[in-house]
């Protein structure tokens, strides 16, 4: 009897601890900086700060100031894997504006025109891509959640951010189309976990864009009425203009005109040509009254060794005035034929190592005792010509706000009224209706009298042909995260019409192949989805 | 030595070096449970220090001695000596124990009666009349197995000889007596299918430990570490060099590797990389009739000195000048480089290396009070790095006692430990700026800025001294040690109470309930001068404080029954274990422009509770069956996919049993083992909650701007839902002997490890989740491989023995499944990066060949010999650039020795011992990442104005660009290493006081044999760059036993 009453006591002790302690595996997390999603928007202000996490993908690449431990995507470092730093890679090492000396990986790909589609840097952008869109989606779908429940200025804010997010969305599809073609596609529908997206083609991801911009155009907040370096209207504007510009290598067919409705839009939304040049580029340019889209930057509180910081610093080097910055890391600087575009020659740089030409948006370095204007070693810094356009100070060479002596407080000028002056005349120049030469004539002099501070560099109606404007758009917005697309765009980015210093891995520059128009897709993503197909030639 | 058998050789190492009454080996406890006297059982309060103050008094005590009587005690069986035998004058504490001849001298009343006892002998007891010199043989108990080698196997123990899964069990005796800092170092070259590397020459630094391989990808594959009972957190702490590190080697009393899944199932879900039980010492138990026992007090102790053995080969200042006046005159380097040069002629590397004293002491003290036996040890160890300011300090201090209560129904084993570390880790980033500084430069140069400091400034400052500092620069490897300041001060506190409880009314049935509680608490800080020309690259990193605070509380609770039904013996065991593991810190970053600190908290927790049982079956004494199911569930996985089943089977046939077969004196022993099992893997790094979604804030530094105001972010992470366990399935065939009246014992392994659902870390589709990779469970892994132990007395004389241990390990890894879809084309995961570029890789993950395969273009050589610069077999045939194209690339070798073998030997002649281990390693390929990235003209001179020294290696390839990938770079590693030799000397006695010990003379790392050209052929993962040097250490060690 003792024995039993033993045995069940026992049993009957073991079966409580039992049961009572498998209930601990259940955990919610009890990090300070971790919520889970059932919890995370019971919070209203999360909203904002989920909407601010998609503008910050395109300037910082992770949760921890300072380019250190939370990173969004992996397989590359994650200085590395930053949205700007590789967007600006892709449009610019592979132009005429700019070639890199270092040994990452591949990188020297680029300038070259060897990339492979196992290539890390083409990778990392285009995992930065579809990071930003997925978790578009994911806000999306919270708001959506939401809004039904919500109401007065919480309703408003809701919606607004809404339509931002889908802004940003189709800001990273236009990236996608314009570089990668024919892509993965999701939306706020495909909720996450494992599962191969569907396939979609340029044209159709082209409609899905255009469709997206036009229904939020609304939605969003008035041009200019925003809090500065959210999205409003006039961004969703430009991104369109944008889109019809390049609607014939998207789809075949020209939208010209639909890019002059638009471009008239952006134009008289209220944005003005800031005065100087320089400001665009400098760390007070969150005052310029032209820029329509920024991804902002901040010393103290947005913090990384990509986007601006990579920007400034691996671009200085070789002597060359450090402009609010604590040294260069000897990278990124331009080529003879760039400079040519300037009139810039060795021989202008014989008394100084910064020589200004009549045209001022031309800042370039050159110390002709260690520098060297020929490109004989691609991995030399110091062959090249230094460019000096991005600066930590302000325009007046004052120390930039929250100024940071790593870390750059300038903003990177995504979308400005500069662009939409030189799209309006190419728009116009490649038939479109709804503007006229003379108009355009005059929005390309007024750049040109900023650039050369008085009227002789002014050009006539005869001047402005397409060629013209190409170089045009180089001279006013090299080195701006547009070149690739443009050279795409007037059929010289690879064929042999138009070759640079090192194109095609050669000194003196070849003709490369036509498919490297687009970049490939992705060999990890070819191999991870299999409804993608590899674009042709790669 | 006397036996060859494990048992026997424990014992003999431990008492020949004490003078017990009436106490014997550690291990003797383990077989004898009945020992502990009955009595009454009072626990003081704040025993710690009353027990010190009582053992204090007890030591002092002194006792009337008349006649002194010396003896020798042998074995009747066989007339070996026995050494380390108890010899006690009856009644009283006074008492001896044999020395390594066997023999004892004892000061007696006249007419006492001496008490003889050894291990598995009857006692024997002897009157003293007139006799002076006493020669006593003891007989053979036969009730005790002689051979018993008690070894851990989770929840229990077996005997070595019934044990049905591979395990390998390291004791004392088999430590090497070298500067050991941590326990993993004991198992370096020890045991057959462990693979042990220390990772670099720091002080306190980790080691990597591989058990057949390892059976995750990118996984854990760290064994499972189970300190008396505790099973520890795999995972590191910040700022400790390596979680063991906390414990003393010197309190350790047996090592057990658990090695297939039948052995290791029974710790289910953390244990697909097999098992390392750690055993730490207590205090040896009472005989039978003493009330009172003697204070016995060991003290060791030893002073080393360490220097570099090996540096890397350079350019001197005055090559280097002749160097660039060349690069100059005949390969186009600007002439600026020249302009650039100093006068001076240092070594870098000269300048931050030291010769390195260590030291350490060890004191124990054995006793029991009111006959409950308690062992105290304490613990100091300095050791000072080759590397300049790299210390650890460590003080230690064990307490263990083993009560028995209720009529020996109820006995207790508890254990507490704390372990203070300070350590400096000084500043690792001066051996490669030792290696690239420009040797003509002058330590100092008289600049105020950086504190006299010779450093580059930036070509555009007009101030060569004092102008801004050149960021990308090498920087001074002299400053980098003066003006970084790197330490941390960790605390450890492991305390563990173990309590088995015969149940009343039903016999042979026992409860054990297992409590134990491992704390750990780190304070760091990593702080850069002002004066410091580095500092302005990273301002962030300027002010370092980081904090972390670890617990691991555990409860096992389990039942163990006994039955015995003819010829059948059942030996079952079921229970319940729970465990909570919790971590806790912070990270802050300050510069010294901004002084309010970046802090990242963090917090996290996660559970395991398991229920397990184990069944013994034993038929006729030689067939042998154990099964043992485990269930498993871990709070890492959703509810669907929590509990994960791990299942083994294991079959033994010791033949020598049989009676057609039977014992012999050529074949002593025989056992034949097959085993099958499953074990799993539930370490997912980091993550905690990997099936939840969740959002992560941003920290500062990491917000983003909305009008004036800057936001923290909030990020969806990355999760999958359907995470579940990494299975690993093992089979293993095994064979133990024991032949030539047992001197040569052996055993020997065949196995084979799949490991399925994979932990793996693997790019998934874009648009699909809330990131480009993500951890899932795909793909599958084998190991197979065979491994040999062998244990050899050649010689075994009175005064002379030798022994000799080898041991063997083959592994084969394969990768055999990588991606959700079977698909032939994919081209695998990069792995292996290196120094050089960011993102590049050597080595590759791919379906078909072994994990780290490396992935290289196949260098072309010139008539010459000389490799050509870029120029490689071009594979794909597509011409143009060969290193343009992946498809030219080739799979070359694995990391991974093919094959490890272990050797030990060791000579005693008379008083003197001289022991040696070293191993050898065959078909480990090493890429020479330093020669790579750092034997290049080009780095001679940077644009922005500093020059580099190079390897010399550069006159082998005199490649003026980096070529990566270049076949020339990967070279074969096999190598073999002499870790240890000691010489010793033993004495009995002291001033002629009973006083024994040994004093020895030993030498680590004496050399290494290997065609490899790099610094180590020890390189872990197979990429061999900025590695601390292992330095070459002599020892003097010194141990006294009163």
């Amino acid at each position: 009897m003792k024995k039993i009453t033993f045995l069940t006591m026992v049993a009957l002790i073991s079966a409580f601890i039992f049961t009572s302690c498998v209930k601990d595996l259940n955990v919610e997390p009890i990090d300070p900086n971790v919520n889970t999603l059932n919890n995370v928007f019971k919070d209203q202000a999360a909203y904002k700060k989920a909407l601010a996490k998609l503008y910050a993908s395109y300037a910082i690449s992770g949760q921890t100031g300072g380019g250190g431990g939370s990173p969004d995507i992996q397989g590359i470092d994650e200085n590395f894997g930053n949205y700007l730093r590789q967007y600006w890679g892709l449009q610019e090492l592979s132009t005429d504006e700019a070639i890199i000396a270092w040994d990452d990986a591949t990188i020297k790909d680029f300038h070259w025109q060897t990339w492979a589609p196992n290539d890390v840097f083409l990778t990392a952008l285009y995992s930065r891509i579809f990071y930003t869109i997925t978790i578009s989606n994911e806000f999306i779908r919270n708001v959506n959640e939401k809004i039904g429940s919500a109401s007065g200025t919480f309703l408003a804010d809701l919606k607004a951010f809404k339509a931002e997010a889908r802004f940003l969305r189709a800001l990273s599809y236009w990236h996608a189309i314009d570089m990668y073609g024919n892509t993965p596609f999701v939306t706020e529908v495909d909720k996450p976990g494992a599962f191969f997206p569907k396939r979609i083609t340029r044209p159709e991801l082209f409609s899905y864009i255009e469709k997206e911009l036009k229904e939020i155009e609304n939605e969003l907040v008035a041009p200019k009425q925003n809090e500065y370096a959210r999205a409003d209207r006039g961004a969703a504007w430009f991104l369109l203009a944008k889109l019809y510009l390049n609607a014939k290598v998207y789809t075949g067919t020209e939208r010209y005109t639909d890019a002059l409705t638009y471009i008239n839009k952006v134009i008289s939304g209220g944005y003005t040509l800031d005065n100087s040049y320089l400001r665009l580029f400098s760390a007070d340019n969150n005052l310029s009254p032209e820029i329509i889209f920024p991804i902002a930057f901040d010393g103290q509180n947005t913090q990384q060794y990509g986007g601006m910081t990579f920007l400034l610093h691996a671009s200085n080097g070789g002597g060359m005035p450090l402009y609010g910055i604590d040294g260069g890391w000897g990278g990124i600087r331009t080529i003879k034929d760039f400079v040519a575009k300037f009139n810039v020659k060795e021989s202008d740089f014989a008394n100084t190592t910064q020589y200004t030409p009549s045209d001022k948006r031309g800042m370039f370095f050159f110390d002709k005792s260690s520098w060297q204007w020929e490109i004989t070693n691609v991995g030399t810094f110091t062959h090249g010509i230094g460019v000096t356009k991005f600066r930590n100070v302000t325009s007046t060479g004052a120390t930039a706000p929250n100024a940071h002596p790593t870390f750059v407080s300038a903003d990177f000028p995504l979308f400005r009224l500069g662009d939409a002056y030189l799209m309006y005349a190419e728009a116009v120049l490649r038939g479109g209706s709804g503007g006229s030469i003379a108009t355009a004539v005059n929005y390309i002099n007024a750049l040109r009298q900023r650039a050369y501070g008085n009227a002789s560099g002014n050009i006539q109606q005869s001047d402005l042909t397409l060629n013209f404007i190409l170089d045009e758009r180089a001279r006013e917005l090299y080195w701006e995260g547009h070149r690739r697309t443009d050279l795409v765009r007037f059929g010289q980015f690879t064929n042999g019409t138009y070759v640079w210093e090192w194109k095609g891995k050669v000194k003196n520059g070849i003709q490369t192949s036509a498919f490297r128009d687009l970049y490939p897709i992705p060999i990890n993503d070819l191999n991870a989805n299999p409804n993608l197909v590899q674009n042709p030639g790669y | 030595m006397t036996k060859p058998n494990h048992v026997n050789l424990l014992v003999n190492y431990c008492s020949k070096i004490i003078d017990p009454i009436g106490l014997t080996s550690s291990s003797n406890r383990i077989l004898s449970t009945k020992i502990i006297r009955q009595d009454s059982f009072k626990i003081a309060k704040s025993f710690l220090f009353v027990l010190f103050f009582l053992m204090m008094q007890t030591g002092s005590l002194v006792f009337a001695q008349e006649l002194e009587i010396r003896g020798k005690v042998i074995s009747a069986d066989d007339r070996t000596e026995l050494i380390g035998a108890n010899v006690l004058e009856k009644g009283t504490t006074n008492g001896t124990a044999t020395d390594v001849k066997g023999e004892f001298r004892l000061k007696v009343k006249p007419g006492a009666i001496l008490v003889i006892s050894y291990v598995g002998y009857l006692r024997e007891e002897v009157q003293i009349s007139n006799q002076t010199y006493l020669n006593i043989s003891l007989k053979v108990d036969v009730t005790q197995l002689r051979d018993v080698l008690v070894v851990g196997i989770g929840y229990g123990e077996v005997k070595k000889s019934d044990a049905t899964g591979s395990v390998t069990a390291i004791s004392a005796k088999d430590f090497s007596k070298g500067t050991i800092t941590s326990p993993q170092e004991l198992l370096i070259g020890k045991a057959p299918g462990v693979i042990a590397n220390t990772l670099g020459g720091a002080a306190g630094a980790g080691t990597k430990i591989r058990i057949r391989g390892g059976s995750s990808i990118q996984g854990n594959n760290d064994p499972l570490i189970v300190v008396d009972n505790i099973p520890l957190e795999s995972a590191g702490i910040s700022g400790m060099a390596n979680p063991l590190t906390s414990l003393n080697p010197n309190d350790i009393e047996s090592i057990t590797i658990l090695k297939d899944a039948s052995a290791t199932a029974i710790y289910g879900s953390r244990a697909s990389n097999g098992v390392i039980i750690v055993k730490t010492k207590r205090a040896m138990l009472l005989e039978k009739d003493l009330v009172v026992a003697k204070l016995l007090i060991n003290y060791s102790g030893n002073f080393s000195l360490a220097t570099p053995a090996k540096m890397l080969s350079v350019f001197t200042g005055d090559e280097f000048r002749s160097l660039i006046a060349d690069r100059v005159a005949n390969y186009g380097l600007t002439n600026a480089a020249s302009t650039r040069l100093g006068n001076a002629n240092t070594d870098w590397q000269k300048e931050i290396y030291q010769t390195s004293p260590t030291t350490e002491h060890n004191l124990t003290f054995n006793h029991a009070i009111a006959s409950v036996p308690y062992r105290l040890s304490l613990g100091y160890l300095y050791q000072g790095g080759i590397l300049k300011y790299n210390t650890i300090d460590r003080k230690n201090l064990s307490f263990a006692m083993t009560p028995s209560l209720l009529n020996g129904d109820l006995t207790l084993d508890v254990s507490a430990s704390a372990s203070l570390i300070s350590n400096n880790f000084s500043n690792n980033d001066a051996i490669w700026s030792a290696v690239e500084f420009d040797p003509t430069q002058p330590i100092k140069n008289g600049n105020t800025r950086f504190g006299g400091y010779t450093a580059w400034t930036e070509i555009s400052a007009n101030d060569k001294l004092n102008g801004t500092p050149n960021n990308i620069a090498t920087h001074n490897p002299v400053a980098r040690l003066q003006f970084r300041e790197n330490t941390s001060e960790a605390q450890r506190y492991l305390l563990g109470a173990k309590l088995d409880y015969k149940i009343p009314f039903i016999s042979n049935l026992k409860a054990t309930l297992n409590l134990g509680y491992d704390y750990y608490n780190t304070d760091g800080r990593d702080r850069t001068n002002t004066l410091a020309s580095w500092s302005y690259r990273e301002p962030e990193r300027q002010l370092v404080a980081y904090n972390q605070t670890k617990t691991n509380s555990l409860l096992d609770f389990y039942l163990n029954y006994k039955l015995d039904w003819g010829v059948n013996k059942f030996d079952l065991t079921g229970g319940y274990s729970y465990q909570h593991f919790y971590n806790e810190g912070m990270n802050s970053n300050t510069s010294w422009i901004f002084q309010s600190p970046k802090i990242t908290p963090y917090k996290n927790e996660y559970f395991l509770i398991s229920f397990f049982g184990r069944m013994n079956y034993t038929l006729l004494d030689r067939y042998l069956l154990t099964v043992t199911v485990r269930e498993d569930g871990s709070s890492r996985f959703s509810e669907d996919n929590r509990w994960g089943l791990f299942p083994a089977v294991a079959f033994a046939w010791k033949l020598t049993e049989e009676p057609i077969i039977g014992k012999s004196d050529f074949l002593n022993e025989l056992k034949l083992r097959v085993s099958w099992g499953k074990a799993g893997q539930q370490d997912v790094g980091g993550n905690y909650y990997p099936y939840i979604p969740t959002y992560t804030a941003s920290t500062a530094g990491a917000y983003y701007q909305f009008g004036d105001t800057f936001y923290p972010t909030l990020r969806p992470d990355a999760y999958d839902a359907n995470l579940k366990w990494e299975t690993v399935t093992s089979i293993n065939a095994g064979l133990d002997f024991t032949i030539l009246n047992k001197r040569i014992s052996g055993t020997f392994d065949i196995y084979k490890n799949t490991s399925d659902d994979l932990l793996n870390n693997i790019p998934i589709p874009v648009g699909s989740n809330f990131s480009n990779f993500l951890l899932t469970n795909v793909g599958s892994m084998e190991n197979k491989g065979f491994e040999v132990g062998l244990n050899v007395t050649p010689i075994l004389e009175s005064d002379y023995s030798w022994e000799l241990g080898v041991n063997l390990t083959y592994n084969e890894n394969k990768i055999t499944k990588l991606t959700l879809v079977d698909d032939p084309a994919y081209t695998g995961v990069n792995t292996g990066g290196i120094s050089g570029g960011v993102g590049n890789n050597v080595q590759k993950f791919i379906v078909g060949m072994p994990a780290r395969i490396f992935f290289l273009f196949n260098q072309v050589y010139g008539t010459n010999g000389k490799p050509i610069e870029g120029l490689y077999v071009d594979k794909s045939g597509k011409g143009g650039n060969v290193a343009g194209n992946e498809l030219n690339k080739y799979y070359f070798e694995s990391p991974d020795p093919d094959y490890l073998i272990g050797v030990s030997s060791k000579v005693n002649y008379k008083e003197f011992d001289l022991s040696f281990s070293g191993r050898i390693s065959l078909g480990n390929y090493v890429y020479n990442n330093n020669a790579s990235n750092r034997a290049l003209y080009q780095q001679v001179y940077n644009q922005s104005g500093f020059l580099s020294n190079i390897l010399t290696d550069v006159r082998k390839t005199d490649f003026m660009t980096a070529q990566y990938w270049s076949s020339f770079y990967l070279e074969n590693a096999s190598y073999f290493k002499l870790d240890y030799i000691s010489l010793g000397y033993n004495f009995t006695s002291l001033f002629g006081n009973n006083t024994s010990g040994r004093i020895g003379l030993s030498v680590q790392n004496v050399f290494t044999i290997t065609k490899y050209t790099g610094l180590d052929p020890e390189v872990d993962n197979g990429i061999d760059n900025n590695i601390y040097p292992r330095p070459r250490t002599f020892m003097l060690s010194i141990s006294l036993n009163y």
